[in-house]
């Protein structure tokens, strides 16, 4: 049992963030939560609970909605990651507007994982009812707003998103 | 307090045969790290012992459900959201594809694997169930080769299993024989989406000619182990279904069950529940299930 304890050094990992490519010197089992907030700074991406029941740290990697904390780091490698700080282009996300006109946001700390998670819906579902809503949401929790804004912004959301497309 | 990244090692190389490898290479020294969900938490409560870690997350001979005639097998490495996609399991494995949709959330149903969840080895987990009511059989690999072990017994105890330390659990079987039966699957948590079973139940049957052909229970959350329910289903089977095998019914179940008082429930609450449970089961059984 001499070499129960080796150590992995730190290593390069490459990622691609919001479109960009990242090589960040990192171990192996850090949290893809801890890399984007603390070495690229990309602190839109909240923690909540640090166990996956919130929700509040969703992001996209390769395009399915995970909780980042949940994910080390290794796994993520040459991964394409989305946060919430990918998500307006030159004006705000069609998401962003409706949960800013609903309502939809109050202390702040769940929204970005809300909207990564609404987004992750309306891409498998352009036609979501409120069931498939409140499911779909269900993994990401909110302490203030009553849901009832939230799911109001998504439902405007898909409406919109759908008009554009006709 | 939170894990230190630098006290750990992960590796990942990349197929199941260099996977093996390292497992055999000192057994029991690497433990497999799939979707994380289970052990990510304990991690990140600074509970994870083990401090060496193979990552088998998107290995591909783990992935895919692939569909043959007489059966169905599952990759370990399938996770929730594939599985509660796939037609053949929602229309044949109802109660496996009903579990997925509870397990969690959408990102954890992303991530979250079956193979995690039999090898996790809760007595809680969601899937289990469905897979004691399908008799499912499981596919081990290590570099000394496969072997096929039943479902039934694979858990050997509270958290423990007949897995070796140089193996993966590698697919799920299930028989596709079931689709002229009911299925019938319920969850009692204290919220539908996040929340770990109180008690859940899994069955299937069928009733011909007034009598109950096929049945199979089986209950989450009431025994250090997913429990099938063999006296229960003994003492209905053969049977037409009235007020007096109800009553037989609930005093077989609370008297094979071992369920325990703990954070999500009390052992009074389970019993009253699980009998209710395989109550309601029955009646819907009786109410025109096809055979
Ligand atoms: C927020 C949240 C909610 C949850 N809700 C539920 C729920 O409602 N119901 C439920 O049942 N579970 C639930 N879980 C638990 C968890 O999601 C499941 O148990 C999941 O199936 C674990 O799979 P994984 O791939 O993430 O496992 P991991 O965490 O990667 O591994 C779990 C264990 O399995 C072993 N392992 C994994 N794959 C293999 C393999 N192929 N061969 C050998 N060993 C293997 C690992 O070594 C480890 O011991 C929840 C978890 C979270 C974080």
């Amino acid at each position: 049992m001499s070499n129960s304890h080796e150590i992995s050094g730190r290593r390069e990992f490459c990622f691609t963030v919001n479109g960009e490519r990242k090589t960040v010197p990192a171990y192996p089992m850090e949290r893809l939560l801890d890399v984007l907030r603390h070495q690229l700074r990309l602190t839109g991406t909240k923690e909540g609970c640090g166990e996956g029941e919130c929700g509040s740290c969703a992001v996209l990697m390769d395009g399915i909605l995970v909780n980042s904390c949940l994910v080390p780091l290794l796994q993520a490698q040459n991964a394409n990651i989305l946060t919430i700080e990918g998500l307006a282009g030159a004006g705000l996300h069609n998401l962003q507007q409706a949960f800013l006109h609903c309502g939809g946001t109050q202390c702040g700390i769940c929204t970005p994982g809300m909207i990564l998670a609404a987004l992750y819906l309306l891409k498998k579902n352009p036609f979501p009812t409120i069931e498939d809503i409140r499911e779909g949401l269900s993994g990401s929790l909110c302490r203030c707003t009553g849901y009832m804004q939230i799911f109001e912004a998504v439902e405007e959301a898909a409406r919109r998103q759908t008009s554009d497309e006709v | 307090m939170r894990s230190n990244p630098r006290d750990y090692q992960l590796v990942a190389p990349g197929t199941l045969h260099a996977v093996l490898s390292l497992l055999a290479e000192a057994p029991g020294k690497w433990l497999p790290i799939a979707g994380g969900t289970d052990l990510m938490v304990l991690y990140g409560a600074g509970k994870l012992a083990a401090r060496n870690l193979v990552s088998i997350w998107s290995l591909p001979e783990l992935r895919g459900i692939e569909v043959l005639p007489d059966q169905v097998r599952i990759g370990a490495g399938c996770t929730y959201a594939e599985l509660r996609e796939h037609p053949v399991i929602a229309r044949e494995f109802p109660l496996l594809a009903r579990a997925a949709s509870w397990t969690g959330g959408t990102a954890n149903q992303n991530r979250g694997t079956i193979g995690g969840n039999i090898v996790n080895a809760s007595p809680a987990a969601d899937s289990l169930p469905a897979l004691l009511v399908y008799e499912a059989e499981l596919i081990l690999v290590s570099v000394r080769g496969e072997r096929r072990v039943p479902y039934l017994g694979f858990h050997t105890g509270y958290k423990t299993t007949q897995l070796a330390g140089d193996e993966l659990l590698r697919a799920v079987c299930l028989a596709r024989q079931f689709s002229e039966c009911l299925h019938h699957t319920r969850k009692v948590g204290a919220r539908s989406a996040q929340a770990i079973a109180k008690v859940a139940i899994a069955a299937l049957g069928g009733v011909a000619g007034g009598r109950v052909q096929e049945v199979r229970i089986a209950l989450a959350s009431v025994a250090p182990v997913p429990l099938r329910l063999f006296e229960t289903e003994r003492a209905v089977k053969g049977k037409s279904i009235d007020k007096c095998l109800l009553a037989a019914a609930r005093r077989a179940t609370v008297s094979e069950i071992r369920p325990i008082d703990d954070i999500r429930s009390t052992a009074r609450y389970r019993s009253a529940v699980s009998s209710n449970l395989v109550e309601e089961f029955l009646r819907r059984l009786s109410a025109g299930a096809p055979i």
